[in-house]
């Protein structure tokens, strides 16, 4: 029998044999399916990518309001859309490590203050035109300049001046930055012809797939550009978007194949849907995490004693198990975990401890008055459980907590930043420095929770432009005690990415670092 | 003038005025709700500069007032403006989900209208015997369990377990009709499920009414069958009522079909409403909202007209 199936695995491997026949095949010589499917997964995938197909994807987060401008880009299906005809500079490779894209090489001075990307020769735009460092400067200087509307405007801020000349574009920094590189993988930054300047929305990229269809909420199309670079990637004819915001139409359009890959897949549901004969269930940690902050400047979260009586008066292990389904980890209460480079795994976990709950609450002097915590829907998927579990663990030790519902509608407008209290999530950042210099920098536009302290900033710094790994590493985790035992973050998980895709769909790499193979699945993917 | 073209043409001055209002209010809807455009469009990412720039780009730093009087003033020469949030031109994108929302409507309606009336008729000729009870209980049922539910349980057992027709009822310019009709095949069959109760039940008690009278007697008395007593004397009799919950019915078709827009993915205008007001997309919302409400009056002047006509006593005043 093994013969047999070593020389049926040889045909697939050698692209003469289909799924169908090497199901049946298998099945005649006695091969469970669940095993035969794996055979010949790993059999398709020694043989490499087949071209052509019509792939689809269903897609959370997209409104009729959505625009083809990347600076724009907020929510989910504008970022497969910009991943779809836009490249960037550099991407992140699921491994942390850096993909050169637009760029072909980079280098930095000693002091890693002045970056040197040299632009790759023979990149093509849509309309036929060749890739500049002029188009990359004009690109950069529109999501950096005054007028500038961009969501990369706050990772653009340290740029000193940029410069484009012959081949090279430079950018020069205020100060050091050694993970400048990363913070060019932004989605934002897509490169566009004359930076979009004349056109922001305009359907020219540079990536692996054309615009065909726009219909923004609905559907996006895309269709292979003859023309890109990179043979390595872009494997199916055509692409397509349907917005199925919709939970339940998400999973439904997968199950009976209308679409052949789904995002936010609720950990809920992911078993059940794992079950499905016909779909694969695909979860990797990354990055994310689900937060209450407390402002450490507003009372009572002023004192530390109570906002530690709060850290661990959290059951994590429960909430992991209860509101992500399994489907994340324990957070500590920093916003790293090891998805991140240059995490220090040695710091202790914190757990939920009632009676140091209790002490930190007494030794706080708190008058025992609710503490109004706010919390929406929207906050994150399972926040007002969420909540209500706190609620209830808080309660062990004594304290009261009172739970405010607000609307989803505002939320992020009326009651995150600007309310002592709530709770929120963060998508997390490829690199420490940029997740700490977005929302625990002193001056940070969305230091949402107040957290102003010179020697965390002077830390960040110096960490900053620190070129060797080992002393970055302590840096790192010198910050990381610092906001665990005194920030106003209380991080209780970490939520997996979890994704779904049909069984025909081969080439899936589990990437931390964003939604979907962070944007790459229409690249990646072919069918088998 | 004839008395009806009077009628008409002071139906439709009201109408007018009633639309102002409307785009009044709405207007002012938007203004009290939390935030605005720009914090909407760069939502948990904005930056205070982002913002700054953005506001100015838009022109939201002018007073409210003035708003929207130079937006009336362009929609008074029919220009709807540009969206907000996209720079999309409404009248286009507007248009193009009207004629989905009108596509669908229709259908519905195509299926649901006669299907009602007939079931009404029969109930009334089966009064108080088991066809009546059997149809009155099965839409009152449908009509009592939540409209997603009723469009969950369809995709279940008809999409993904028979795979008969597609869950997602995406329809395009590229599809032949005949593609479009399979893929609005499960809304239409929800919605005909959630409106057929009220039409019907409305049918059957307007018939049994009239049931009551004299000359319904005089009709079987002369030996007509009971079908068509109902169909030759008691129907044109009952008809006003029935428009009237029709219409109502066929206006909810076009305006108020948005929870089944979002299940079934369909690209209507309810979504479409929906995005806009969560963006706090002035011109779009106020475009949305003066069709809703030109369909809401228009369909209820339709009705007030056939009831007319259908009654001599009003058709010829004294």
């Amino acid at each position: 029998m093994n013969e047999q199936l070593d020389y049926m695995t040889g045909r697939v491997t050698a692209g003469k044999m289909t799924r169908r026949e090497f199901m049946g095949k298998a099945a005649a010589l006695g091969v469970s399916a669940a095993m035969a499917s794996t055979l010949f997964a790993d059999a398709a995938r020694a043989a490499g990518p087949a071209k052509g197909g019509h792939l689809k994807m269903g897609s959370v987060g997209g409104e009729s309001t959505n625009s083809l401008d990347p600076a724009l880009a907020a929510s989910q299906v504008p970022y497969h859309v910009l991943y779809n005809f836009g490249e960037n500079l550099v991407q992140i490779n699921a491994d942390g490590s850096l993909n050169m894209r637009v760029a072909e090489s980079i280098e930095s001075s000693a002091d890693a203050k002045t970056w040197m990307f040299k632009i790759r020769g023979g990149v093509e735009f849509h309309n036929g035109k060749t890739v500049t460092a002029e188009d990359v400067l004009k690109t950069m200087e529109r999501h950096s300049n005054e007028d500038s509307k961009s969501g990369a405007l706050g990772i653009m801020r340290g740029i000193e001046s940029m410069k484009a000349e012959g081949d090279v574009f430079s950018v020069t920094l205020n100060a050091p930055n050694a993970d400048l590189p990363y913070l060019m993988a932004d989605y934002h930054l897509m490169i566009q012809p004359g930076g979009g300047m004349d056109d922001p929305a305009t359907k020219v990229g540079c990536g692996p797939y054309m615009v065909e269809v726009d219909e923004p909420g609905v559907r996006h199309g895309f269709k292979k550009f003859a023309n890109y670079w990179d043979d390595s990637r872009g494997h199916v004819d055509s692409t397509e978007i349907l917005v199925l915001n919709d939970a339940t139409a998400r999973m439904a359009a997968l199950q009976s194949g209308q679409v052949h890959v789904v995002n936010r897949v609720e950990p809920k549901v992911a078993a059940l849907l794992d079950r499905a004969p016909n779909v694969n269930v695909h979860n990797v940690g990354g990055p994310g995490h689900y937060v209450f902050i407390m402002h450490v400047d507003t009372a009572p979260f002023d004192n530390n004693e109570l906002r530690l009586a709060l850290k661990y008066a959290i059951d994590r292990e429960e909430m992991v198990e209860k509101v992500l389904r399994g489907y994340g980890s324990v957070g500590n209460d920093m916003p790293i975990n090891g998805s991140y480079p240059l995490f220090d795994d040695a710091i202790p976990q914190r757990m939920f401890d009632v009676d140091k709950a209790a002490e930190h609450y007494k030794n706080s002097g708190h008058d025992g008055s609710p503490i109004v915590l706010r919390v929406a829907d929207g906050a994150f998927p399972g926040a007002v459980d969420a909540a209500a579990l706190f609620q209830q663990s808080a309660k062990k030790a004594g304290i009261p907590l009172e739970i405010k519902r607000e609307p989803n509608d505002g939320y992020w407008s009326e009651v995150w930043n600007k309310q002592p209290f709530c709770a929120s999530y963060w998508g997390g950042r490829p690199v420490q420095d940029q997740m700490y210099s977005t929302a625990y920098l002193s001056t940070a536009d969305w230091n949402d929770t107040r957290f102003k302290r010179e020697d965390f900033d002077k830390l960040l710094l110096e960490a900053r432009a620190e070129l060797d790994t080992d002393k970055r590493k302590a840096l790192y985790s010198k910050m990381g005690y610092m906001l665990r035992d005194e920030g106003g973050l209380i991080c209780p998980m970490f939520n997996d990415w979890v994704e779904a895709t049909s069984t025909d769909v081969m080439g899936w790499e589990p990437t931390p670092s964003g939604d979907t193979m962070a944007g790459r699945w229409s690249s990646a993917l072919w069918f088998g | 003038m004839h008395p009806i073209l009077k009628l008409v043409a002071q139906r439709l001055a009201l109408s007018f005025l009633l639309l102002l209002a409307a785009s009044a209010l709405i207007f002012a809807g938007t203004i009290i709700l939390p935030g605005d455009v720009a914090q909407s469009i760069l939502g948990q990412s904005a930056t205070p500069e982002a913002l700054a720039n953005l506001r100015e780009e838009l022109g939201l730093n002018e007073p409210a007032l003035s708003r929207y009087f130079s937006w009336l003033g362009n929609a008074l020469q029919g220009d709807l403006g540009t969206a907000l949030t996209n720079g999309r031109d409404i009248a286009e994108s507007v248009g193009y989900r009207l004629k989905n929302t009108l596509f669908l409507a229709f259908w519905a309606a195509v299926v649901s209208v006669p299907l009602a009336i007939g079931l009404g008729l029969l109930a009334v000729r089966f009064r108080n015997r088991w066809p009546d009870k059997l149809i009155s209980g099965v839409t009152l049922a449908s009509i009592s369990i939540p409209e997603f539910l009723i469009g969950y349980l369809l995709m279940y057992f008809v999409s993904v377990k028979l795979g008969w027709f597609p869950s997602v009822a995406m329809i395009n310019d590229t599809m032949t009709l005949g593609q479009k009709l399979q893929a609005i095949a499960l809304p239409v069959t929800v919605l005909t499920l959630v409106v057929l109760a009220h039409m019907m039940r409305m049918t059957r008690a307007a018939i049994l009414n009239v049931m009551q009278s004299a000359y319904i007697e005089t009709a079987e008395l002369k030996g007509l069958s009971g079908l068509q007593v109902i169909y030759r004397h008691a129907f044109p009799n009952a008809i006003a009522p029935i428009v009237n919950v029709v219409m109502l019915n066929l206006a909810y078709l076009v305006v108020g079909v948005v929870v089944i827009e979002v299940v079934f993915v369909y690209p209507g205008m309810g979504q479409y409403l929906v995005d806009h007001v969560s963006k706090r997309d002035v011109p779009v919302v106020q475009a949305c909202g003066l069709i809703f409400a030109a369909v809401y009056i228009g369909l209820n002047m339709v009705a007030d007209i056939v009831s007319i006509l259908a009654n001599p006593r009003l058709r010829h005043p004294k």
